[in-house]
């Protein structure tokens, strides 16, 4: 078994959290909630705590943790590769993509 | 199952015996400062509110320091009021009193100023002081408590470890009869239909919509990307990505219960049971005033980049969900729950450590940061702008 070790939450999540720091080349072994185990390519150096992509996600495709999804790809991403700012958006909170707020709208500002 | 809390006259319990010290207004927290320095035993609330604002947020201010000054880990109230500002203080002084416990009040302006002012506080204090000094605590019922949960300096191992732990605690509280308040409206945001699923009926997970959709409106409001303010660039650096994938971590602290109701802002806890939720934002100074207010008497604070910041009168305990962290902050931090994300101990065995532990804290063992006294920075959350 590889020393590094992910999380897979919930089994439909297309992502895990890494809870090691390792190198582009390396191996991490993923757990998922079942209690089972496989090892994986490590592709970018991954941070404690981020993101490896478990497979190939689409631009424009959801990103899964916990059963949710947490936001949008906006390249490919390669399974695993590093999940993060860099290729992930966030769909809430937008004011960029919000429309211009309407006189009406600010009075429950 | 009781604890060792201090009676009030209102029938309400709390775990500290303080004399808090109000200013009313910002430009009375240098006198306020003062008198907290001289005079042993009393909490200060540097906040930065009560002036120049709209009356719905002048409102808010009185209301959330009146709830303040209730709240039972105060056993007596000394208000610093400058004389001209916009909070109501005379609503504030009879409406704290009218809890049984003594309050005094000095107007800066009427007593000719800084010095006399101080010198007055001081005298006032101290009187406070002694005369709350000798009340001893007695066998409360655990039911009484109000226990408020946050997280903050969130990374990865937050939304699995932490709160996970937090989640556990918040159940056991809520099936022994206690209250139980968590916030953060912010942090519902991607995961608040989560939340509405477990709400008691319709209005209340109306009321969740609600708060999540004017929070949002707010954030965006200034017509930018919310991320970098949340998720923050702690946040960021700790591996959360978006402001969802915050979320769905924070919310794992409220554990599984069914959320009974909204409290806005300013708004007590006292006489209501279960778990509630407390519309506020995610910034410390801000919710940690909103949970005091609340009522509580102790806070769960799951950490894992390391917050290490408490409350001037209410016990708030950290617990780290990073075990990197926890060992390069171990005089910050009262619990390690960095142990469940490396498989050492279960998410059970840690929320057992922390219930026990809090049985402590509401006994009087200190936390760390009440030791560090590293609880300076309090502030009230306002709506509209500072004119």
């Amino acid at each position: 078994m590889e020393e590094c070790f992910a999380l897979q939450v919930h089994p439909s999540d297309n992502v895990a959290t890494v809870f090691a720091s390792p190198e582009k080349g390396s191996r991490v072994r993923v757990d998922d909630s079942t209690g089972t185990s496989h090892g994986m390519q490590v592709e970018d150096d991954i941070p404690y705590g981020h993101k490896i992509a478990l497979k190939e996600i689409a631009q424009g495709e959801s990103i899964f943790k916990y059963g949710e999804v947490i936001g949008q790809a906006t390249k490919l991403i390669s399974p695993g590769q590093h999940v993060h700012v860099h290729n992930v958006v966030s769909l809430r909170g937008r004011g960029d993509l919000a429309p211009a707020i309407t006189e009406e709208d600010a009075h429950d500002i | 199952m009781t604890f060792n809390g201090y009676q009030r006259p209102d029938g309400r319990v709390g775990s500290r015996n303080l004399v808090g010290v109000i200013p009313t207004v910002v430009c009375a927290n240098d006198v306020a400062q003062a008198v907290v320095r001289q005079v042993q035993g009393c909490a200060g609330f540097y906040h930065h509110q009560g002036c120049c604002q709209l009356p719905p947020d002048l409102d808010r201010v009185t209301e959330t320091l009146i709830s303040l000054g209730k709240s039972p880990n105060l056993g007596a109230v000394l208000l610093v009021s400058l004389g001209c500002e916009g909070t109501d203080t005379d609503r504030l002084y009879r409406e704290i009193q009218s809890t049984g416990k003594p309050v005094e009040i000095i107007r800066i302006q009427e007593l000719g100023g800084t010095s006399k002012a101080i010198s007055a506080g001081t005298d006032a204090a101290q009187k406070l002081a002694l005369e709350i000094s000798g009340r001893q605590r007695v066998p409360c019922e655990l039911s009484e408590v109000v226990m408020a949960i946050k997280c903050g300096g969130s990374d990865a191992t937050s939304g699995m470890a932490s709160n996970c732990v937090i989640g556990y605690v918040a159940d056991k509280m809520a099936d022994l009869g206690a209250t139980v308040v968590f916030g953060e409206t912010t942090e519902f945001i991607g995961a608040e239909h989560i939340l509405a699923k477990r709400a008691i009926d319709e209005n209340v997970a109306e009321d969740i919509f609600r708060i999540v959709r004017e929070m949002e409106h707010r954030a965006e409001s200034l017509g930018c990307d919310m991320r970098k303010g949340q998720p923050t660039p702690g946040n960021i650096a700790g591996g959360l990505s978006t402001i969802e994938e915050k979320s769905l971590g924070a919310i794992m602290k409220s554990g599984t219960r069914p959320i009974r109701g909204v409290l806005a802002y300013p708004e007590s806890a006292t006489g209501r049971k279960g778990l509630w939720i407390k519309d506020s934002p995610g910034r410390e100074p801000e919710i940690l005033t909103g949970m005091a207010a609340t009522g509580a008497q102790c806070m769960l604070f799951s950490t894992g980049r390391g917050a290490p910041q408490g409350f001037p009168s209410m016990p708030v305990i950290k617990i780290c969900g990073n075990p990197h962290t926890y060992e390069r902050m171990a005089n910050d931090m009262d619990i390690n729950a960095g142990t469940v994300i490396l498989g050492q101990k279960s998410v059970r065995d840690v929320g057992e450590e922390v219930f026990a532990l809090m049985l402590e804290v509401l006994n009087g063992r200190q936390t760390k940061n009440e030791a560090l006294g590293y609880f300076g920075s309090i502030d009230i959350h306002t709506l509209g702008p500072v004119i």
